[in-house]
């Protein structure tokens, strides 16, 4: 260990330490003709709602180009000492904005309303799809990645389905300036739009650079932000392992990235600003010189002057909104790429259109030289055949890596053969629902995991289970009593993932899960983990409780267990060495008897070794 | 779990002592958050007094254009009724006009664009101050308050809060300043030229500011239901994802969605309404805006008709209003930042505020052990005080090179002892000492480096496999590394892998087995040298071969260390000079693995469980057992 002395000095070399990193999704990406077109899919089926936003839309862009013409008219009214005419265009104006605010409010609302919509139902596909993708690309896929699918990626849609129909308006707006300032005085009203292409230069050059400088911003902050949440989900190993100054100071170089990247990203914002303030200010200055001389040689009203500047002043702000529309949409388009790329994942596995229900059938497995792999090319199962007759309980043991995981989960077809035949029931497994299948099969994980909710909503899960049968369930499983001593019983809500209890009990209130879900067929993976004495001799009993009446396949681990089962199938590499009861293989004198002699074998590391402590290989 | 962390019982229960969960916005805090943060933004006073010069410039740039405007237009008109006497000077005049348009501009612009920066960067160091500062305090506050605070609050604090205090500097406070500079000389260029048409321009302001003031209260407040109803979709989601094998299994795919639906309609309900709010609301402002232009209109109009008023002027009053329906809009804006504010400031600052429970006593000196004799004198301890009662009158003595074995059943309070060492928690009655010093009297960072501690489950990093096993000592040599991974025999395991050392542990680890976890901290943990060494249960997930491989090979690492192993397997133990039974706090025997057997109490029972009963025997350990009963199989 470093000791006081030595950590004082200059470090000898970088430390071996990192903190935090970021996500690497890119957040800009290009306008996509396929994506887009993915878009009006799910809008489509809002189109009366989005024809009504629009016709709002248009409507209050309309009355809104009217107000600054009405204004210039009832100047010119005024300057024309016509009373009753000035009140007549006051009237209109008055109508005019009433119109424009009725127009207003429905089209935005309902355009906000119509992208919360779209956006929850394109998370809801999404989530959908994930119920049926297969489970290799689960396993594959980290589900924080998932989740800012699911959240960050259809978030940043949101915003840009919220302003697409602000943007037709802000685009209407704009062609219906520059018609009006081109019919109302078309000298004048060309010479002040020769700024529009400046700006248009402008923003060219400024853009890459301002891209360039929000990717950077948004990196340094993700970088940052998951250096914070990594030392405070590991703040105990920090505290024990005394790197609270190290780590303070990688993290100070985090947050100052960020602090630079942020600070730069702000100054590509600002620097716009004046850019459109001074070409506004010169368009302006065109009216006052153009304008005030036409004015002066009687060509033009006053009133039409002033519409002149009303007008000028309103046209950059649709300008401005517009480019800022063109940054959200490009990000819209990452984000979308990026969730068509979920929603486009392969359903591998699904029901046949003429798939029967599984019901009433037999409860046998039967596996017919099922070759099998997760990678084809290196097969994890070699030509298996077993069959598992009603009622019997058939104990799986081997070591790791002998395909004993992928017999349960080709079961329950989790994964498709790659040759020959899983029968369930006397049907293939790929010729029946899968509803069905999973109604029929009941499986216990190796790891219990629990639902966030109260125990009571747990054990019941999918089922329609009365209190009383839950009750009876736990009593089965030996889980009522603790269940009892927790503060509400069975109303006890179990926090994250069930941390409030210990493994064990977690344990048996998957036990409870699976007695009430009442399947013919029982797939268990009986844990590795060690549990202390007390619940792990209430597991035992649980087992057999399970067991009673079933077709059993366990991944056994416990003697009890194994030696409880009415076969044994003992496999090693993929393939099936021997199978039968306990005394059988015994005296047959294979691996498994082998194993069950030798003193300190273990069947799932295969370590063989002789270690002279024979009073105590046993676990707790 | 078990009886290993007090966050088992902690975590669950909804009440912290110290921490509100619930985030509300209290109309008393709203002052007091938002003073607290003006005055973080007031750390860099030349900062904040150049954005507000800048603020009021281009304030005062935007006052001028309608002026300016007016002054145009009347010229304009003027040259036309004047019937031309001087037409080059009107002529100048309006390029002198136009000239004056284009400066104030530029001018407007340039301010414009240096407060918003100066105002963002502002923020941004005081965000940077505050982020280091909420580091810092989170790796000072002791293991009870991270026992109370589920991590993604802290998170959320951290993150979220922080930015929504940050923001109000830029999107709160320079915006206010802003404003009341704006329309204090609106308002005064208005009123002092025509009272009536002032009054009437200016009605707007009240009725708008009113609406989106509450508003943006309203949408703050209702946000922060909006966001629960969010976290229990996402909550939906992640825990669908997590235990996707336990849906397909069940084939839960109706439940789930049907799940899903609910929240998600919940959350799309809520937001519905939301999005009403916000449109009323900006549609009042949008009504009574134009009501006093129209307003303006007819009353100036009429004015302009009889001569009383120049066109110029009425020009100049149109200008203003346009100008000031910007920042009008931004009250909701302001608002809502400040609701935000206060309630992000209000949960920030109560982690910041909180001063730390354990820490270094003044002028603590370093810890100098001589021997390196660890004894607990008649230590009693409960995690909240006045509560339940952990531990009661424990005493013990580890000289260096001796073993104490520390068994019981859950809950008997053995990972506490381990606790209580490092001092991540203080003792309430009785006192450690090392060489008869308190370790209260010494300094942490002393102390927790002669104490290594490897807990029952391990954390492991998002980062290398080698960076996590040198975590405690990140400038070790490679050697040492390797070392220590073969001492937890995880060495051969690592070296196997795609990148050796270099591999990237997946999220929490999930590429690796419990047991391999297990090795990972035994390798992290085990320093060489003198020192006190505590295995909490950190073999647990091992299995029972490999479990005496390692014990052998630390028992050549840790010759020097005074060593506690507290374990639930008996053999991991049972070598150890002294064993203590724990039952409820208490120690209830004590001695050695063969006294405790012939004493007959507690240990000999659990011993006897553990040897005789093959119900617990695993098929891996492969022990012999006696012949089976077979007459119980299956009864």
């Amino acid at each position: 260990m470093t000791d006081a002395a030595e950590s004082q000095q200059a470090p000898r070399r970088a430390p071996r330490a990192s903190l935090g990193s970021s996500d690497g999704d890119d957040i800009f990406g290009t306008f996509d003709v396929g994506v887009a077109r993915r878009f009006l899919g799910y809008l489509g089926p809002h189109k009366r709602a989005i024809f009504t936003a629009q016709i709002a839309v248009l409507g209050s862009a309309a009355f809104s180009l009217a107000i600054p013409k009405l204004t210039g008219a009832a100047v010119n009214r005024a300057v024309a000492h016509d009373v009753a005419g000035l009140d007549r265009t006051l009237m209109i104006f008055a109508g005019v904005a009433l119109g424009y605010a009725a127009c207003f409010f429905v089209g935005e609302w309902l355009s906000s309303r119509l992208a919360q919509r779209v956006i929850f139902e394109i998370r809801r596909a999404m989530f959908a799809h994930f119920q049926d993708v297969s489970l290799s690309f689960m396993d594959k896929t980290h589900v924080g990645r998932i989740m800012a699918r699911l959240q960050g990626d259809v978030n940043a849609l949101q915003e840009f389905l919220e302003n697409m129909n602000g943007a037709l308006g802000d685009f209407v707006t704009l062609v219906g300036i520059t018609i009006v300032l081109l019919t109302t005085d078309l000298k004048l009203g060309l010479l002040t739009l020769t700024v529009l292409p400046a700006l248009i230069v402008i923003r060219a050059i400024w853009l890459p650079f301002s891209k360039k400088s929000f990717r950077e911003a948004r990196d340094a902050s993700s970088t940052a932000n998951s250096a914070l949440a990594e030392n405070i989900n590991g703040i105990r190993t920090v505290q024990e392992t005394r790197r609270e100054a190290l780590n303070f100071d990688l993290y100070k170089e985090k947050a100052f990235e960020n602090l630079k990247a942020q600070t730069g990203a702000s100054w590509m914002t600002q620097i716009m600003v004046p850019t459109v303030d001074v070409l506004t200010g010169f368009a302006m200055a065109v009216v006052v010189i153009v304008g005030g001389e036409a004015v002066l040689g009687a060509r033009l009203d006053v009133g039409v002057m002033v519409a002149f500047i009303l007008y000028v002043q309103r046209f950059f702000e649709p300008v401005r909104m517009l480019s800022m529309q063109y940054t959200i949409m490009q990000r819209a388009m990452a984000a979308g790429h990026r969730i068509f790329e979920v929603i486009d994942v392969p359903v591998t596995i699904a029901d046949k259109t003429d798939a029967v229900a599984l019901k009433d059938a037999a409860a046998t497995v039967e596996f017919r030289n099922v070759t099998f792999g997760y990678d084809p090319k290196r097969p994890i199962l070699h030509d298996i055949s077993f069959t598992v007759k009603p009622k019997e309980v058939v104990a799986l043991v081997g070591p790791t890596g002998s395909g004993k995981t992928s017999i349960i989960a080709l079961t329950h077809r989790f994964y498709e053969v790659d040759q020959g035949q899983v029968i369930v029931g006397g049907h293939d497994v790929r010729d029946v629902t899968l509803d069905s299948l999973g109604k029929t099969i009941g499986m216990v994980l190796q790891e219990p995991f629990l639902f966030t909710g109260t125990i009571e909503q747990n054990i019941r899960y999918n089922t329609d289970a009365t209190r009383a049968r839950i009750v009876e369930a736990a009593k089965a499983v030996s889980a009522h009593d603790f269940i009892m001593r927790l503060p509400d019983g069975y109303d006890t809500l179990l926090g994250q993932r069930g941390r409030n209890i210990s493994m064990g009990q977690r344990q048996l209130i998957s036990f409870a899960r699976a007695l009430v879900a009442d399947p013919q067929i029982l797939i268990l993976d009986e844990a590795t983990a060690n549990i202390d004495s007390f619940t792990e001799q209430a597991i035992q009993k649980a087992l057999k409780v399970l067991f009673a009446g079933r077709t059993c396949m366990v991944i056994a681990h416990r003697l009890a267990t194994i030696r409880d089962a009415d076969r044994i199938i003992v496999l090693q590499q993929g393939h099936i060495l021997e199978q039968g009861g306990h005394d059988q293989l015994m005296k047959t004198g294979g691996l498994y008897s082998h194993l069950y002699t030798s003193a300190h074998a273990s069947f799932d590391d295969q370590v063989v070794a002789s270690t002279g402590d024979a009073e105590f290989a046993t676990r707790t | 779990m078990s009886d290993s962390h007090p966050s088992g019982g902690g975590a669950a229960s909804p009440e912290g002592p110290t921490l509100s969960d619930k985030a509300q916005v209290d109309a008393k805090a709203m002052p007091r958050v938002l003073q607290r943060i003006t005055v973080l933004a007031f750390r860099y006073p030349g900062l904040v007094a150049l954005a507000m010069a800048c603020s009021l410039g281009s304030a005062l740039a935007s006052l001028a254009l309608p002026r300016l405007f007016g002054r145009s237009v009347d010229q304009a008109h003027h040259l036309l009724v004047g019937a031309a006497a001087h037409p080059e000077a009107a002529r100048h005049a309006l390029w002198v006009s136009a000239g004056l348009i284009v400066a104030a501009t530029i001018v407007r612009g340039v301010m414009t664009m240096l407060s918003g920066y100066l105002g963002e960067y502002v923020s941004q160091k005081v965000g940077y101050d505050l982020r280091l500062q909420f580091f810092q305090q989170l790796q000072r506050l002791s293991f009870g308050f991270h026992d109370r605070i589920h991590s993604g609050d802290l998170i959320t604090r951290g993150m979220l809060d922080l930015e929504g205090a940050r923001v109000f500097i830029q999107g709160g406070l320079m915006p206010v300043l802003t404003l009341v500079l704006l329309l204090a000389f609106a308002a005064w260029e208005m009123l002092s030229t025509d009272l009536v048409l002032g009054l009437i321009g200016l009605a707007f302001v009240p009725i708008s500011a009113g609406a989106l003031g509450r508003m943006g209260f309203l949408l703050r407040v209702t946000w922060l239901r909006f966001q629960e109803l969010m976290s229990a979709l996402t909550l939906t989601m992640e825990e669908n994802l997590q235990g996707i094998r336990v849906v397909r299994a069940f084939a839960g795919k109706t439940f789930e969605l049907a799940k899903f639906d609910k929240a998600s309609m919940d959350a799309l309900a809520y937001s519905y309404d939301r999005i009403t709010l916000r449109f009323r609301a900006v549609s009042v402002m949008q009504v009574s805006f134009n009501a006093s232009m129209a307003g303006i209109l007819f009353y100036g109009g009429h004015k302009v008709a009889t001569g009383a008023l120049s066109v110029g002027t009425l020009t100049a009053y149109l200008t203003y209003m346009t100008l000031l329906q910007a920042p009008i809009r931004q009250i909701a804006m302001i608002f809502n930042s400040a609701a935000r504010a206060t309630s992000s400031g209000g949960r920030l600052f109560e982690v910041l505020d909180l001063v730390p429970e354990i820490a270094d006593a003044p002028n603590a000196p370093a810890l100098a052990p001589a021997k390196g004799v660890l004894r607990f004198e008649h230590v009693d301890f409960a995690y909240v005080r006045g509560g339940k009662t952990i531990l009661k009158d424990i005493s013990f003595e580890v000289g260096p090179g001796q073993t104490l074995g520390v068994v019981g059943p859950p809950g008997s309070g053995k990972s506490t002892i381990a606790n209580l060492i490092p001092r991540f928690y203080d003792v309430t009655a009785g006192a450690i000492t090392i060489d008869g010093v308190d370790i209260r009297s010494v300094t942490l960072a002393s102390l927790r480096e002669y104490v290594g501690l490897v807990q029952q489950e391990a954390f492991l990093f998002d980062s290398s496999i080698g960076h996590n096993v040198a975590y405690a000592d990140p400038w070790a040599e490679e050697t040492r590394i390797v070392g220590a991974a073969k001492v937890a025999q995880i060495h051969d395991h690592i070296a196997g892998l795609p990148e050796a050392y270099e591999t990237r542990v997946g999220e929490r680890g999930v590429a690796l087995s419990g047991g391999q976890r297990q090795r990972m901290s035994i390798a992290r943990g085990v320093v060489p040298g003198p020192g006190v060494m505590i295995f909490d249960d950190s073999t647990a997930a091992i299995d029972a071969v490999t479990e005496r491989r390692v014990r052998d090979a630390l028992a050549e690492a840790t010759a020097a260390k005074a060593t506690i192993i507290i374990a639930h397997r008996l053999s991991s133990l049972m070598h150890a000079d002294q064993i203590v039974v724990l039952d409820e706090g208490r120690v209830v025997e004590r001695g050695t693995h063969a006294e405790l057997l012939k004493a007959g109490g507690v240990y000999a029972d659990l011993y006897e469980l553990q040897t005789r009963s093959d119900a617990e025997a695993v098929m891996d350990d492969a022990a012999p057992v006696p012949a089976p009963k077979n007459e119980e199989v299956r009864a």
